[in-house]
């Protein structure tokens, strides 16, 4: 019996080592090399794979309707015709090569995606190999755009959102005592801490403690709570996504720790978790290129026509979505992309655009990309006040 | 100061992992398999409770029940339908078996409540205890937790060792085929085992998900493997062991977490598994027995 149990725990042991270096491998594929077939129909083919299921399902279905209703709104004032198609990678970069290839089979001329950064690193290079362009919304690793010429960002990078944040806490809070919360099995969070931890020692700012979990252990996050309430700190940073950040709010909410707390986008969706009571995301400030209730007469309208066709406020990945099917629209037009090529000659002839243009969305104001890919814009700051993002000053 | 703070953590989510265990370590001791399905039984009782409370505003007692129920009709339909038919085959049949189990249910719940996270109100409703003028604090889970899992050993104990059922328990545990030949109707005994530690579980994921709010499919893995760890650590089968190795486990965490680095703990913690285990390989309590020939 005793071998059933170290057999189990060997077991255990391998699936865990094999679940943590999935998203390293270089994956192979299979069917992308073989052509987009023609057009008929007249329709651009743009796909996407995100996490429509799992842990980070909440991103990938923003992501998913983002990118439905910016290109419902392009079809319907004629022109340029685009047919969206989107596939289901639960996150897992090795589930995304399947629907890497799925798509390419369907024949997709344009990749506007994938939805996670760990997904977007993966297909990136496939992307890279096969002459695919590609437009992450909101993949925001810099190794993403590192895999190809013809790979672009719409979100931050991760270490420009660590170094806005830096700032930002530089100008407006100087003297705090920073904690720093941060998932060092992800490469986003890793990414935001790392730019952030160098950029506030140029600053000069007081990180007195800082503390990490990992995907495997996340399930109980209060000593780390207890590591910065026990080091006085009074702002806390969290590069990290809104369920454990529920779940460090609720915790400081029970001990009676109240520290300015600071999110990026990762952040952002969390008054959207059901059942999470918003006086708890009191107060919390986040740095994020979009702000739901803005005057802006775009976003207006944008959130406006979200809400009504799915029942939610949008949040920074619907919005960097939306933008994303603008963005391809404006170059395929300028570049004269028509529905026949296929999708070598359409990668050709958008990744020309996208060096040249300018765009102005609902994320930013005058986008432009650098040749890496990389986009530069301004972010934000808003603050959630009785339930809500207002502006921050 | 914090030291005593850590420690009450660490007892409390112990006291978690050491309820989770008692379901792992009572099957194995009775039905000789790895109930790899347990922990998501676990999130199962976490999702029937949220629903009774947030979605028909029933008390939050009368959700800890209904969830009780739930999986113990859950456990049982699970033993009946997937492992009884396996008896007799060899044990990795049975293992590969509850992995699909495991799988099953995450798949289900995800279909049932969709993949996006809930965040699940706490059943305790009282004020943390503050002490040393607010230096310590002692969340009322924290409280709930260890004096259920208090409550839970010395119940498990008094039933294994007093009643008939639990006596038949151990009887099919020293020897199945003898307790059968006694006149001890095995297949009820190993049914009556899914179903205390399916309730077990249901509890289990109350206090997990009260003490750490976060509730989608998943939810019940991690802590299930860990449990599972923690069965081993103190010893599986002994039901003093699961308890005593959960609540080891839980503070081993969290001063690891506390002292050395929240980057290292996990590898702190299994070290610390791997060292006893090559002192003590049957576990902290477990019996090394001579396997019949």
């Amino acid at each position: 019996m005793k071998k059933v149990v170290s057999l189990a725990l060997a077991a255990v042991m391998a699936a865990s080592m094999l679940a943590g270096c999935g998203g390293e491998k270089p994956a192979a594929n299979s069917s992308a090399t073989e052509k987009a077939s023609a057009q008929a129909g007249g329709v651009i083919k743009v796909g996407n794979s995100g996490p429509l299921t799992n842990d980070y399902a909440m991103y990938g279905k923003a992501v998913e309707y983002g990118l439905k209703l910016g290109f419902e709104e392009i079809n319907a004032k004629g022109g340029l015709q685009y047919e969206v198609r989107v596939e289901d990678d639960e996150g897992d970069s090795e589930m995304a090569v399947n629907s890497f290839n799925t798509l390419m089979d369907w024949g997709m001329q344009i990749m506007a995606g994938p939805t996670t950064s760990g997904c977007a690193v993966t297909i990136g290079s496939n992307c890279a190999e096969d002459h695919v362009f590609m437009l992450t919304p909101s993949g925001s690793d810099p190794n993403i755009i590192a895999t190809g010429d013809n790979v672009f960002q719409v979100a931050f990078t991760d270490p420009n959102q660590g170094l806005v944040t830096a700032d930002y806490i530089s100008m407006n809070y100087k003297d705090s005592k920073i904690g720093l919360i941060y998932e060092s099995s992800n490469p986003y969070s890793v990414g935001v801490r790392d730019t952030f931890v160098s950029e506030a020692k140029t600053k000069g700012l007081n990180v007195v403690c800082e503390e990490s979990y990992t995907s495997d252990n996340k399930a109980d996050l209060s000593t780390q709570v207890t590591k910065c309430q026990a080091a006085g700190c009074d702002l806390v940073f969290m590069p990290i996504y809104s369920v454990e950040g529920a779940q460090i709010l609720t915790y400081a909410n029970k001990i009676g720790y109240e520290p300015l707390f600071v999110g990026c986008d990762g952040l952002d969706g969390i008054l959207a978790v059901e059942g999470f009571d918003p006086k708890l995301a009191e107060g919390v400030l986040l740095l994020t290129p979009f702000d739901a209730t803005a005057d802006d007469e775009r976003v207006q309208e944008f959130v406006k026509n979200y809400t009504e066709k799915f029942g939610v406020v949008p949040n920074q990945f619907a919005a960097d979505a939306y933008d994303a099917a603008y963005i391809i629209d404006q170059a395929c037009q300028a570049a004269g992309v028509t529905a026949d090529m296929d999708y070598q000659q359409v990668c050709d002839k958008v990744v020309e655009q996208m060096l040249t243009m300018t765009y102005s969305g609902i994320t930013g104001e005058t986008m432009t990309w650098q040749a890496d890919g990389a986009v530069s814009k301004l972010p934000k700051a808003v603050k959630v006040e009785n339930g809500v993002y207002v502006t921050a000053d | 100061m914090n030291f005593l703070q850590y420690l009450i953590n660490g007892v409390s989510i112990g006291a978690v992992y050491a309820i989770i265990a008692l379901g792992y370590t009572m099957v194995y001791g009775i039905a000789k398999m790895l109930n790899f399905a347990h922990g998501d039984v676990i999130m199962v009782g976490a999702y029937i409770s949220y629903c009774v409370t947030s979605y028909l505003g029933l008390p939050a007692v009368l959700g800890v029940l209904i969830a009780m129920a739930v999986c113990t009709l859950l456990g049982v339909l699970i033993e009946g339908l997937a492992y009884k038919p396996l008896r007799g085959t060899s044990s990795l049949a049975v293992l590969i078996t509850a992995i699909g189990i495991s799988y099953f249910l995450q798949n289900g719940a995800q279909l049932i409540w969709g993949s996006a996270p809930k965040n699940f109100a706490s059943i305790v409703t009282f004020a943390p205890l503050k002490l040393f003028s607010g230096r310590l604090t002692i969340t009322g889970e924290v409280i709930i937790t260890i004096l259920a899992s208090i409550l839970i050993m010395v119940a498990l104990t008094l039933f294994t060792g007093k009643t008939r059922m639990g006596k038949a328990m151990r009887a099919v545990s020293e020897d199945r085929d003898a307790a059968q030949l006694m006149g001890i109707n095995v297949n009820r005994t190993i049914s009556m085992t899914f179903a205390i530690g399916s309730a077990l579980a249901a509890i289990a994921g109350v206090l997990l998900c009260s003490a750490v709010p976060t509730l989608q499919p998943t939810t019940g893995s991690m802590p299930g493997i860990r449990a599972f760890t923690a069965a081993v650590f103190g010893g599986i089968g002994s039901i003093p062991g699961a308890m005593l190795g959960g609540i080891l486990l839980g503070v081993i965490e969290t001063f690891s977490k506390a002292y050395f680095s929240t980057q290292f703990s996990d590898a702190i913690v299994f070290l610390v598994l791997i060292l006893v285990l090559l002192v003590k390989p049957a576990g902290l309590m477990g019996k090394a027995v001579q396997e019949k020939v």
